[in-house]
């Protein structure tokens, strides 16, 4: 089938009030970007209250794809438009086709996206409804009366078909409007908020599957990411950051290009071990982790770090442990999106967004050599402060010697 | 840079790099086409086909091209079963090859054909009363590597080979010599090997070219089907830069084998004692040199399999890598993907030493200073590491 246009749902910036036309323009800028690598010619209009991607000459499965990558799309339906016919003057609005024009318009339509379906007599029946929308209130016909003309059509041309109006197979769509849209088919979008409506924010990224998954989350509120990683040679290797860039640049397809700071952890680390309990090495590690990520974050202008923690899940991310991991964060909220989440629902939504198979890869990701055999898992935090005291010191400056040597990629994403 | 990585790769020397250039530049040519280009090419293909068969002292025609070490063992292994499967469903090899032949036995396997493991002592040796042993009427082929990849540890492949061919005349013996050929002498016919398998990149040769060298008279089946090229047994436009880079680097490394070995086993021994005056609580594996003795050496010339237990190899690897010296960890090692290398179990290494074993190969050009440099820097570094181990 040939589609001149798709047109693009949007449910939730749909009740933004005063702020709407201000997150519709930006996610028709954000359809203009994810659709400059596509092959093809597009037109992303914006028409009261509908945005239409009007294309040509265009591949339908790498536009579908790119589209489904723009956070804020609910939806995505490839559509046949019929524009009204001018009269010879070229004045007034123009005429919509007649019902007769119409009806044929949709029996093509479906015999060519359902052949199968329309054509077959000797199976069980496919069953369709019409569904008219009249903007056009002018048009001679009501939605119901025009919509039985179209089915009876239908019926006609098409001896696979049958109707049901309750819950049909094919749910056929008329929009009678400044053109005419048909289309039947609604392929379903990211959904969340176009990116850039919601500020910026620091995602602590490991090789793991949650951290890309949390990033993923907040970044589909409309939220722009920064990201961190601690790398610790000679003990993770130059795989293990590659790896971390490539989840960075999987995560970046759908968020626009990521600033990846890389900090080299080893100095810091090896120092932990040496002086605090080993048990708690983690515990206090991640204290620092979160201290240099506010740092950056607020050199960044983020108003919050990300982390991909879940209850639970590791010794590290006990409710003891968060409690101890959380105060060190000052000046913003720590956003933790997979909190409540299973593994395996987060295993789910890593495979959805096509990052599992490379969070998988067999590197380390944060040098498992330290942790401990057996880790607290009730820290208590009077007593991870009095073992951080042991640390002062050093720390500070090691602290500030991994800032000083902190290495940033503009990570841009990979389709 | 020191590169002591030479198992898993070489350099390629200058004047194969000039050779190859020249093949891509000027001697483009199709060795089937039928004009003068094609017949340049294909006399570059049969210079390097005879320079190969004078290092093993056989024809030019025993010598098949392929893609490298690992397709020479599928041919020759996949191809002799599939030819002799009527005779016989049986083949035998050990429990330390590379994955090139034990992938390839097991997908034999699949297919219904049985196969027989042989074990090895503790260094890395075969017994041939094992083999006797597991010799059958319907034994078909027995596979034993010239030289393990990773501990170095030099196979009897005479022996075994005799042994083979005077229990079961019919049957055939390969050998993967990836890591043997240009090291250790060889001579198939002398040897009783019907084939043997080597690869291009290990010799200062190009990668992705290796060769099958087939006994006359030895028939397989083909594994590529296609054009007819190399008598049908392996189609594919002839990779002539890789084939005639291959033959120049093959003729290079065996001109001066025993002079070379001498020279590698010197400097081998030199490492070992160094490592092993300075490093405490360290373990070399596979056989010992014994250096001025009559009977055959046991261990590769090139190759030194180091355990160092309470420091994780990889962790090893790279922070020698920090000092830009390049070695390869005894097996790949992950938390989240525990892979053990065959060759370390079967040769009993506790348990805490396979995560703790790395590699260093020595090639031609590997100097005295070199090694003194990496014994240095293991000298350094492996006490700091073990500060900080896992507790």
């Amino acid at each position: 089938m040939d589609y001149q246009a798709f047109l693009i749902k949007y449910a939730e910036i749909a009740v933004k009030g005063k702020n709407r036309s201000a997150f519709e323009d930006t996610l028709v800028r954000r359809i203009e970007e994810a659709l400059t690598p596509c092959a093809g010619e597009f037109r992303v209009r914006r028409v009261t209250g509908r945005i239409y991607v009007e294309a040509q000459h265009y591949d339908f499965d790498e536009t579908i794809q790119a589209l489904q990558h723009v956070f804020g799309i609910n939806g995505i339906c490839p559509a046949v438009c019929i524009p009204r016919i001018m009269p010879a003057d070229g004045h007034g609005k123009g005429k919509l086709p007649t019902p007769e024009a119409l009806s044929a318009a949709v029996v093509d339509f479906l015999k060519s996206v359902y052949p199968r379906e329309t054509a077959d007599t000797t199976g069980e029946k496919t069953s369709f409804k019409i569904q008219v929308r009249r903007v056009d209130k002018t048009y001679p016909m009501d939605s119901m009366e025009l919509g039985a003309e179209i089915g009876a059509a239908v019926l006609d041309a098409c001896p696979g078909l049958c109707v049901d109006v309750h819950a049909p197979d094919i749910l056929f769509h008329v929009e009678l409007r400044e053109q005419v849209n048909l289309f039947s088919q609604v392929i379903e979008g990211p959904g969340g908020m176009p990116l850039g409506t919601g500020g910026r924010a620091m995602l602590l990224l490991s090789g793991g599957i949650d951290s890309p998954v949390a990033g993923y989350m907040v970044a589909r509120r409309g939220v722009i990411l920064d990201a961190v990683y601690f790398n610790a040679p000679p003990y993770t290797s130059e795989r293990a950051l590659q790896k971390v860039v490539d989840l960075a640049a999987i995560l970046a397809k759908y968020t626009g290009p990521i600033r990846l700071h890389i900090i080299n952890f080893t100095a810091i680390q090896m120092y932990i071990y040496e002086k605090c309990p080993h048990d708690e090495l983690t515990i206090i590690m991640r204290r620092y982790m979160m201290r240099i990520a506010e740092r950056l974050g607020i050199e960044a202008g983020a108003m919050g770090l990300v982390t991909g923690e879940s209850i639970g899940q590791v010794a590290s991310q006990t409710m003891e442990s968060l409690l101890c991991t959380d105060e060190v964060v000052e000046t913003m909220p720590v956003y933790r999106p997979l909190i409540a989440f299973d593994k395996q629902d987060i295993i789910d939504r890593s495979e959805a967004i096509g990052a599992y198979d490379t969070s998988i890869l067999p590197y380390e990701d944060c040098c498992t050599i330290f942790v401990a055999r057996h880790p607290v898992t009730k820290p208590r935090r009077e007593i991870i402060r009095r073992h951080e005291r042991l640390l002062s010191g050093e720390i500070d400056n090691l602290v500030q010697q991994a800032l000083d040597t902190d290495e940033v990629r503009e990570i841009t994403g990979v389709y | 840079m020191i590169y002591l990585d030479n198992s898993a790769t070489t350099r390629c020397s200058e004047e194969v790099t000039a050779l190859v250039c020249d093949c891509m530049r000027t001697d483009f040519g199709n060795p089937s086409s039928m004009h003068h280009m094609g017949v340049v090419a294909e006399g570059l293909v049969r210079t390097a086909a005879e320079q190969i068969a004078r290092t093993l002292g056989c024809k030019r025609q025993e010598i098949l091209f392929t893609s490298g070490g690992t397709e020479s063992d599928n041919l020759a292994i996949k191809g002799a079963a599939h030819a002799c499967a009527r005779r016989g469903r049986h083949l035998i090899t050990t429990k330390i090859e590379h994955p090139a032949v034990l992938r390839t036995m097991q997908s034999l396997e699949a297919e219904g054909f049985e196969v027989t493991y042989l074990p090895v002592d503790s260094e890395g040796l075969v017994q041939p009363e094992a083999l006797a042993a597991a010799l059958r009427k319907d034994t078909i082929l027995v596979s034993v590597m010239t030289v393990n990849n990773e501990i170095g540890t030099v196979e009897p492949i005479a022996e075994l080979a005799a042994l083979t061919h005077e229990r079961c005349p019919e049957a055939l013996f390969h050998t993967d010599a990836v890591q043997g050929y240009s090291k250790i002498p060889l001579q198939p016919k002398k040897q009783g090997i019907d084939l043997l398998a080597v690869s291009g990149h290990k010799l200062r040769g190009p990668k992705g070219i290796g060769f099958l060298y087939i006994r006359d008279g030895v028939r397989l089946i083909p594994e590529i089907d296609g054009g007819g090229q190399q008598n049908g047994l392996r189609s594919g436009t002839h990779n002539v830069p890789g084939i005639a880079g291959m033959g120049l680097a093959a003729e290079m490394a065996c001109r001066d084998l025993t002079e070379d070995a001498a020279r590698l086993y010197a400097l081998r021994q030199h490492f070992v004692k160094q490592i092993t005056e300075t490093l405490t609580d360290i373990r070399i594996n596979g056989p010992a040199y014994l250096g001025e003795t009559n009977r055959p050496e046991r261990v590769a010339p090139h190759i030194v399999s180091l355990s160092v237990p309470g420091v994780r190899a990889e962790v090893l690897l790279h922070a020698l890598e920090d000092k830009e010296i390049y070695v390869s960890a005894g097996s790949a090692c992950a938390s989240n993907a525990p892979h053990v290398s065959g060759t370390l179990s079967a040769i009993g290494l506790p348990e805490a030493l396979l995560e703790s074993t790395i590699r260093i190969s020595l090639s031609v050009t590997t100097t005295r200073e070199e090694l003194d440099a990496a014994a240095a820097a293991l000298a350094q570094i492996v006490p700091m590491l073990r500060r900080f181990t896992r507790r």
